[in-house]
């Protein structure tokens, strides 16, 4: 089995957020980078199906600049067995841009499923596995919590609002990956010394026109303070009062 | 002049009420651009068309209906090929999905086969001039990103509850259209929808929200939190993650990060502490409720009214208060 996994570098989300000069990105004093959440889980997935029903292949994709080669990096010390960065000076919030330049890449690639995580923790757009699927042709199914592969084809489970939908699909096929179905094992210490030997291809990024851009960007306006009714179960009365006459929603 | 597209949303045969606040923005995408027609798109099994009326109340002029025996549930291939032909057809200026589980991944496959670009997840949206421009909570709601989307038709998510539904009473036509791919052709099937579980309400769908987190201290004082859901009579049940890894509650309630995100009219936290990564799905409801029994818990920093206390005594208490409030109404 050939899987590729698309995985993006993105700032560590426990810190705290600065805007920076020019008010479109984030102030990069102080930032940490790893591998998005989802993505990681996804790598993971990957792994596990060629252990279990070898012999086959893990391939890591990422696009954007030479710093993206660190991410690759450690998803090669977890085992993955090769990567590719997509070279771009900067990546683009636009999915379909990055879509374009995935499916380029993977289209003919003889790839018996294609990974991504469910979204990117920063961008949070969750579009480029649907995206490059069509590009390439071949079946999707997004934010499955759930994966069994066998026969040629999948049975995935996709976590709805409140219920579940159980799907099926045939191989080849893009699959994003939701939180439920593979904890991400650390890289070990024999896993980084061998990831500095395994294969790291770089190549150009076809990402074509972005269409959708970032035209600034905002730390979240404080909600207004809000205020201790009281305590214990004495303030239930007054609360219910501030949600009839104040938040009228009750 | 131009015309606005929606897609209306619905699950087992009935509308979503995200499907109204689809409609509602395409009507004020519609008004906003001199005045064109809102055309809504309602996918289904037979009898889905019974519905369509019901779309006028938010500003639907058409109502496209497809109906189809093969489409008792979401087909992704069939309803993105079918959405496709017809926005395609139609000439749209805006095209509106919704980011919920089926609109957020619907939608990137009818821009993909349109060949354009989207916006993800918008609370916020304006037409100026040759783009559309939203706001989009990103970086677990840590950041708001204002995005730039060129390009006709400008095909876009908007978060649940975002919108406000403004009644614009019409009485649409009603068209029928045949689905854009066979059901019988398509290569991802959904094959079964898993029951409800306990959860009241649909969470993308309920006014209120009720969530609980570990200060209820076991899965069984998850009654306490159902109850008051039940008292509200409008409320789905969440939960955090911490408690759906135990396995208190089904992962399908998580709200967070890595869950779900809800805009609810009122949020009630029971027992959640305020984790930056629950305070992520949660955090743009219009009122929040944080009963806990730490008063420095981070959830108090975003909460409009907080009582500090013993939630085994006032949860039960504020329970009985709600239901004798709505009794009263």
């Amino acid at each position: 089995m050939k899987i590729a996994v698309c995985i993006k570098r993105v700032p560590d989300m426990d810190l705290r957020f600065a805007i920076g000069a020019g008010g479109k990105a984030l102030d990069p004093a102080g930032l940490k980078y790893d591998i998005a959440d989802f993505d990681g889980y996804a790598v993971e997935v990957g792994l596990r199906l060629v252990e279990q029903q070898g012999p086959g292949e893990v391939v890591v994709v990422s696009v954007g600049p030479t710093a993206v080669q660190e991410t690759l990096r450690k998803a090669l010390g977890m085992g993955a067995d090769r990567a590719i960065q997509l070279s771009a000076e900067d990546v683009p919030f636009d999915g379909m841009a990055i879509a374009r330049a995935l499916a380029a890449e993977l289209k003919d690639g003889g790839y018996d499923l294609v990974l991504f995580g469910r979204m990117a923790t920063d961008s949070a757009n969750q579009t480029v596995g649907p995206m490059t699927a069509h590009l390439m042709g071949v079946p999707c199914v997004s934010a499955v919590s759930k994966l069994d592969i066998a026969g040629g084809g999948g049975t995935a489970e996709r976590q709805l609002e409140g219920a579940s939908e159980k799907v099926e699909f045939p191989l080849p096929a893009v699959v994003t990956i939701d939180e439920g179905v593979a904890r991400p094992r650390l890289p070990s210490l024999k896993g980084i010394m061998a990831a500095k030997k395994k294969p790291l291809e770089v190549k150009p990024a076809q990402l074509g026109e972005a269409r959708l851009t970032v035209q600034s960007i905002a730390l979240p306006p404080d909600r207004p303070p809000g205020r201790i009714v009281g305590e214990g179960a004495d303030a239930v009365p007054e609360l219910v009062r501030l949600l009839q006459t104040e938040a009228k929603v009750l | 002049m131009a015309n606005a597209f929606a897609f209306a949303e619905s699950r087992g045969g009935e509308l979503r009420k995200v499907a109204f606040e689809s409609v509602s923005a395409a009507r004020q995408a519609a008004d906003a651009t001199g005045g064109g027609e809102v055309h809504a798109l309602l996918v289904g099994a037979p009898g889905i068309g019974g519905k369509a009326a019901a779309l006028g109340r938010a500003g639907a002029d058409v109502v496209v209906v497809v109906e189809h025996a093969g489409l008792e549930r979401y087909s992704p291939e069939v309803y993105a090929a079918t959405a496709a032909e017809r926005i395609r057809a139609g000439g749209y200026r805006v095209a509106f999905f919704t980011a919920s589980a089926e609109g957020r991944d619907l939608a990137p496959r009818v821009a993909a086969a349109l060949d354009v670009s989207m916006a993800s997840d918008l609370t916020a949206f304006a037409i100026e001039g040759d783009a559309l421009v939203g706001q989009h909570p990103t970086h677990i709601g840590k950041i708001i990103t204002t995005v730039r989307l060129a390009g006709t038709p400008a095909v876009v998510t908007l978060r649940p509850g975002a919108v406000t539904v403004v009644e614009a009473a019409r009485t649409p036509r009603v068209e029928q259209a045949a689905p854009a791919l066979d059901p019988a052709a398509a290569r991802v099937v959904v094959t079964a929808i898993g029951a409800k579980g306990d959860a009241q309400l649909d969470l993308a769908d309920a006014p209120v929200v009720v969530a609980g987190g570990r200060g209820l201290r076991e899965a069984a004082n998850f009654a306490l939190v159902e109850a008051l859901a039940a008292a509200f009579g409008n409320a789905a049940v969440g939960a955090t993650r911490a408690v759906t890894d135990d396995g208190w509650r089904d992962p399908s309630t998580q709200i967070g990060q890595t869950g779900r995100t809800v805009s609810p009219a009122l949020y009630v936290a029971v027992g959640i502490s305020g984790a930056v990564q629950h305070l992520a799905g949660m955090r743009t409801s219009k009122t929040i409720v944080a009963i806990n029994k730490d008063k420095d818990a981070p959830i108090f920093k975003v909460a409009d009214y907080g009582i500090v206390g013993d939630l085994f005594e006032v949860v039960p208490r504020l329970t009985e208060e709600v239901r004798k409030a709505r009794a009263s109404q």
